[in-house]
């Protein structure tokens, strides 16, 4: 499986059905889907191909040299939190740069949208300052294709009391509960909330021919080398290579998607791992290159008859970024809870996951009990506020408190706001010449407060759980994400919206985009697997697009 | 345990627990491995960033940071210097002059001949006190921590003390219960 040798050669000048941009929870089941469709495909992944052989657990290197991830020196990108400052460079958007994407060393968490996700500009009425839309999709119109993504992924889980209708359980029960998760089941259900397995796509028994969790711990920020998580690269690529119809070629960094006088997609230019620049040409093109870099891409797509970008007749390619909110309460606890074992979270509640009008404020979320820290964050960052930074007291709690911490971590809605956007930086060039990437954003109020609510929350749970002490994160506007969504979003107005309900960009016949930034909404924080179930969809209809010659 | 045991033992477990992928590279990868771990074994060169005295004043900055206790190891114990010394001499050659130069200031600061290391450890935090809000203290302070806890082929963390000291496992296996709070639970499955 995944082995370099595997899949079939093109050759950038054969007239490939599909070149697919990036590798990662879209692009793989993209690849897959129509490959096994019976298409000829190219995916394009700027990073390498690694196999478990290479994995390895450097928190050093992966979490603070940024060793899989975009490379800040090579391929910069400029941060400002309003669109009257000027942008400084900085690291403020993180993303996988590997065959398999970032998918490839997610977590795992895997939750679906509610219903209520997707119409929930019209349920509510809007909110001042953001513009927030319902989907042109309905929950039930996506339900077969999260069902499809549970099953040909595989996820652990088992059904909670909020949860969405669903057309089949999860293919497999749920991974053991850890003692972050039976803290966070003692806690809440003493506050009458309902805890539940959190669903993950990580197998807890044999599937599909790979086997279950080892609980080796290194979920977070590092590729399975057992294979026994769910990702693109342990199911979806293999399936693409072993169907002789599909390639992927790493080391490919994209300039350009070209277009011709009839203002269709011939292709992709793009950086081959010796700098050349290669043309692959394509009956279509697919972007999946993330909520940062698809818009990115668009924009630097340029042209006499594109002048503001590819796509972006609308001038929505790039707007209402949505991070989603991040934060949580430490919690220590008397005895030891070896939260360095195993996945990282077990259990969560999803009581408050709707906006309630009553709270003042737009917007809800989840809380999940999880272990974030691995050896050199724990010592940088685990410890409370006043405790020691150096010394004998600093030495004594680190090797005391590292087994008996853990943290309750809080996933939060972001509104669409027009203003939060990626755009190009008017300097700042890459190490290939082509302009970066801007970032502008600023949190909506109500963001703010929904996170502050939630951490109140799982502030709550700590103490009933019974902590001997607990401290918040402090809730401020975020800087930093790897959560890169709506930037192109879905809609069936073309003048403000980038691509269609079935993907096809309004403005290019033969140009998809799938990925996050196709999203309308932010999700309560957990959004892969609504990126695959849209990702299964979006196959399905390219595919018979392809069928019927609408390319 | 090194990392190239540590990985020979997670490539030993991955193809047990049935994991395919691993399987056809696997005897390769292990004669890469052994090859690897027979030259780390052939001592190298001490220090290359760092003369020999002022690794002996990293060594102590860094043991005041982290120090050892019984049954506790410390930075000295983890070879803390060792990391700095690597990380100065390539990915972190730019901070060597903030090093040279807060050496020598505290070396002044000591204001005895023998300079910093000669001072008891009271001496020597009563010192860092004075100085933990500089950029060379902060430098200092962040390194310890990394080289006391990065997988040890950074160069620190000998032995995995780093990690002992924290009671943290690198194993390939784990099995449940994980922690005393869910030993019930999973002793219910």
């Amino acid at each position: 499986m995944l082995s370099p040798r595997a899949g079939r050669r093109f050759s950038p000048s054969d007239l490939v059905d599909f070149v697919i941009v990036g590798s990662g929870a879209a692009g793989g089941i993209l690849a897959k889907e129509l490959s096994v469709a019976g298409c000829s495909v190219v995916v394009l992944e700027q990073g390498p191909r690694l196999t478990p052989a290479d994995f390895d657990h450097d928190e050093f290197g992966t979490m603070y040299q940024m060793k899989l991830a975009n490379n800040p020196v090579t391929q910069p990108h400029s941060f400002r939190a309003s669109v009257s400052d000027t942008a400084r460079q900085t690291m403020a958007v993180i993303y996988g740069r590997l065959v398999g994407g970032s998918n490839a060393h997610f977590t795992g968490n895997f939750w679906r949208l509610r219903p209520i996700d997707f119409n929930e500009a019209s349920v509510l009425g809007g909110v001042p300052g953001a513009a927030l839309v319902d989907w042109p999709i309905t929950y039930a119109e996506l339900e077969p294709y999260y069902t499809k993504a549970e099953w040909e992924l595989g996820v652990s889980g088992a059904p909670g009391p909020f949860d969405a209708p669903r057309s089949r359980p999860y293919p497999m029960p749920p991974l053991p509960v850890k003692s972050s998760g039976v803290l966070m089941e003692k806690g809440a259900r003493a506050l009458g909330l309902h805890p539940q397995p959190t669903p993950m796509a990580i197998n807890s028994q044999p599937y599909n021919g790979r086997p279950p969790c080892q609980h080796c711990g290194f979920c977070l920020f590092f590729m399975c080398e057992y294979g026994a998580k769910s990702t693109s690269m342990a199911v979806m690529l293999p399936l693409a290579e072993a169907t002789g119809r599909c390639e992927i070629r790493p080391g490919s960094y994209v300039a350009r998607v070209e277009t011709n006088d009839a203002g269709r997609a011939t292709g992709v230019t793009y950086f081959d791992g010796k700098k050349r620049l290669q043309l692959q040409r394509a009956k279509a093109v697919v972007l999946c290159a993330n909520g940062a870099e698809t818009p990115r891409l668009l924009l630097n797509s340029s042209s006499s008859r594109f002048p503001d970008g590819l796509a972006n007749s609308s001038g929505a390619v790039g707007k209402h970024l949505m991070f989603n909110t991040y934060f949580g309460v430490n919690a220590q606890f008397d005895q030891p809870l070896n939260e360095f074992k195993s996945v990282q979270n077990t259990r969560m509640v999803q009581d408050f996951y709707e906006t309630d009008p009553k709270r003042g404020f737009y917007g809800g979320g989840a809380i999940d009990a999880r272990f974030d820290r691995y050896p050199i964050s724990f010592a940088l960052t685990g410890l409370p506020p006043g405790t020691a930074a150096w010394g004998e007291d600093f030495a004594k709690t680190l090797s005391h408190q590292f087994t008996r911490s853990m943290f309750f971590g809080t996933h939060g809605t972001s509104l669409p706001v027009e203003t939060n956007s990626i755009s190009i930086d008017p300097s700042l060039k890459d190490a290939w010449g082509l302009p970066c990437m801007r970032v502008t954003y600023y949190d909506h109020p109500d963001d703010l407060k929904c996170a502050e609510f939630l951490a109140a929350r799982a502030s709550e749970i700590a103490q009933a759980a019974g902590a001997i002490k607990t401290w918040p994160e402090r809730v401020l506007p975020q800087t930093l994400t790897v959560h890169l969504l709506g930037t192109c979003r879905m809609g069936n107005d073309a003048k403000a919206s980038v691509i269609d309900r079935f993907h096809r960009t309004h403005d290019v016949p033969n140009l998809f985009i799938c990925d996050g930034s196709s999203m309308v909404t932010s999700s309560r924080g957990q959004p892969t697997e609504t990126i695959s179930a849209l990702a299964f969809r979006a196959g399905e209809h390219i595919a018979a697009f392809a069928r019927r010659g609408e390319i | 345990m090194s990392d190239l045991v540590a990985r020979r033992s997670f490539l030993r477990a991955m193809a047990a627990a049935g994991a395919a992928w691993a399987a056809a590279d696997l005897l390769q990868v292990e004669d890469a491995l052994a090859w690897a771990l027979d030259q780390k074994r052939k001592p190298g060169a001490a220090f290359t960033a760092l003369t020999a005295e002022q690794a002996r004043v990293v060594d102590a900055i860094a043991s005041r940071i982290l120090p050892s206790a019984e049954g506790r190891p410390g930075a000295h114990e983890a070879g803390v210097v060792h990391f700095i010394d690597k990380a100065l001499a390539t990915f972190k050659a730019a901070q060597k002059p903030l090093y040279v130069e807060g050496i020598q200031s505290l070396d002044r600061d000591a204001a005895v001949p023998a300079g910093f290391t000669s001072l008891t450890a009271a001496q020597q935090d009563d010192l860092l006190r004075h100085v933990e809000r500089t950029p060379f203290f902060q430098a200092i302070r962040f390194d310890t921590i990394v080289g006391m806890f990065a997988l040890p082929s950074w160069g620190g963390n000998r032995d995995s003390l780093g990690w002992h000291m924290l009671g943290f496992e690198h194993q390939p296996q784990f099995q449940p219960p994980f922690g005393v709070y869910d030993a019930e639970a999973n002793a219910r499955r």
